[in-house]
């Protein structure tokens, strides 16, 4: 007998829940539970892991992402507004800067500023924080100038012409008319931005760092090193998840808003 | 000499051979038009004559390709025109009102007051207030752009360009974008503003306005100025037949 198109497709979801259902319960059931929770999740550990890394760990991640978002967003609005700028060196410069920070990998850009500039000039990083943050930043700063840019121009052109036709200069508009509702504009994946840097901040243990700039992912890696378990681990997974699953949500939030607003 | 000298007061707007042109397109063909103080100029026309762009060429929104434009006095194609200064004395209402969507009426009229002006917070918004309650909207003071009817957006935008206290004003297509019956609100501030003696330019496609209120009609087509005239010529008598098939086609269905 022929089957309509509607009946074969509930068929095969049917059969899909089913495969689902079976590979769950199969792996339930062929799992080492204990020894799987003892490797990976064991309370004991678990239980080791604190305060020291919410009050020291996840403190430095937080201090890397701080200062890497604010010298981020500063030289983003910089670049962005040079690459808008009518002159032209200026937009080469932009370009070329974003060009180069957002085709290098971060891992290489933190070695090549982290180690490289005192390998070649001698100059030693005066403070381990910005030796990491500083490499970080202006790479964000690549990523932020691009998304700026677009808040700016998606600012209609008519309110350039209404600001400038009232006798305000080009940088006067520009900061009471234009980048406030560019800012409306970029708040959502700029947000996308800060939670993708919370986890860029885990690069910066390469640098070497000492016990009080350790970051998150290091604390939890000397951790599987310390006790042979990879507890450490999955404790330093669930306190990034607890930074940023609440920004990735108000991400979901503001622009759900946005949608009802119809804006 | 001494009549030079006269002349150049009374004239509020000096254009002399402007040209424009946007790449291969020539928008502008040698304008020359001249404005005295009080004047009411409406510039009508078919779209695509040039009209928008030679009154965006009066604020210098549009960089002339070549010819000079003197604006009270100060020769804005000249080099080392403070441009930003000259707009303060140069009003301009646009068709899409452009308010700022993120400051209320109120804010909308005191800002460029506050920022360029310098005036004081009090100054402005005293100024504020009489200019809202002038277009009508004095109770609207604390509403949003995105609160406001078309109609009420653009007396709120007219507010905001006369807060400057400007010599002369700038209106482009001021009505264009807005619903049938809310283009009656704005053509009466625009008709208030007249009477008050305000120098005006005033693009539009309102033939009515342009009878009852120009003191002078400007028709413009292919980027050249085809004729001028008081109302009573240019609308009711024309002499070229590009105004009368341009008048015919808008005024008779």
């Amino acid at each position: 007998m022929a089957l309509s198109k509607r009946q074969r497709a509930t068929y095969a979801r049917y059969a899909i829940y089913t495969l689902s259902v079976l590979a769950v319960a199969a792996m339930a059931l062929l799992v080492d539970w204990t020894r799987l929770s003892n490797a990976m999740f064991k309370w004991e550990i678990v239980k080791e892991q604190f305060p020291s890394i919410l009050t020291s760990a996840a403190k430095n991640t937080v201090v890397f992402t701080i200062l890497g978002f604010a010298g981020g967003l500063s030289f983003g609005l910089l670049f962005a507004l040079m690459r808008l700028s009518s002159i032209r060196p200026y937009r080469w410069i932009a370009a070329t800067y974003i060009e180069i920070f957002r085709g290098i990998p971060l891992l290489v850009t933190l070695l090549a500023l982290g180690f490289g500039i005192p390998i070649a000039t001698g100059w030693q990083w005066p403070n381990p924080y910005l030796q990491g943050a500083i490499p970080l930043s202006l790479v964000a700063s690549a990523y932020m100038a691009e998304t700026i840019r677009a808040g700016i121009e998606a600012v209609p052109k008519g309110q350039m012409e209404a600001a400038r036709s009232l006798g305000m200069s080009y940088p006067r508009a520009m900061i009471t008319i234009v980048i406030p509702q560019a800012l409306r504009i970029i708040v959502p994946p700029l947000t996308n931005e800060f939670v993708l840097l919370i986890k860029d901040t885990s690069l910066i243990s390469v640098l070497g760092v000492t016990d009080a700039t350790r970051d998150l992912a290091r604390f939890g890696r000397d951790g599987v090193t310390d006790s042979a378990n990879a507890t450490p681990l999955i404790v330093a997974g669930l306190v990034y998840l607890a930074m940023t699953l609440p920004l990735t949500q108000l991400v979901a939030y503001m622009e759900r808003r946005a949608k009802a607003v119809g804006k | 000499m001494s009549n030079e000298t006269i002349l150049i007061d009374d004239y509020v707007v000096n254009i002399n051979d402007l040209n424009k042109s946007f790449g291969s397109n020539h928008v502008l063909r040698g304008i020359d038009l001249h404005v005295q103080r009080g004047e009411v100029v409406c510039i009508i026309g078919p779209s695509g004559s040039g009209k928008s762009t030679l009154l965006r060429c009066i604020n210098m929104l549009e960089q002339p390709s070549s010819g000079n434009i003197v604006v009270l006095g100060r020769e804005l194609t000249h080099i080392d025109c403070d441009i930003d200064e000259a707009r303060t004395r140069i009003g301009m209402v646009f068709q899409q009102f452009n308010l700022f969507p993120h400051m209320t009426a109120l804010e909308n009229i005191c800002v460029a007051q506050r920022k360029v002006l310098r005036r004081s917070k009090a100054e402005a918004e005293m100024k504020g207030l009489q200019l809202l309650a002038r277009v009508g909207l004095t109770e609207k003071a604390d509403a949003y752009p995105g609160q406001l009817s078309g109609g009420q957006q653009q007396r709120v935008a007219i507010a905001r360009a006369l807060a400057m206290d400007p010599d002369v004003m700038l209106f482009d297509e001021a009505t264009s974008a807005l619903d049938p019956e809310l283009v009656g609100d704005v053509l009466n501030v625009m008709k208030a503003l007249a009477e008050d003696g305000m120098t005006m330019l005033v693009v539009t496609h309102e033939m009515g306005f342009a009878s009852n209120v120009a003191t002078r009609v400007v028709f413009m087509d292919g980027g050249v100025i085809v004729e001028q005239g008081p109302p009573s010529q240019v609308i009711n008598a024309p002499q070229e037949d590009r105004t009368k098939s341009f008048l015919s086609s808008v005024l008779n269905h």
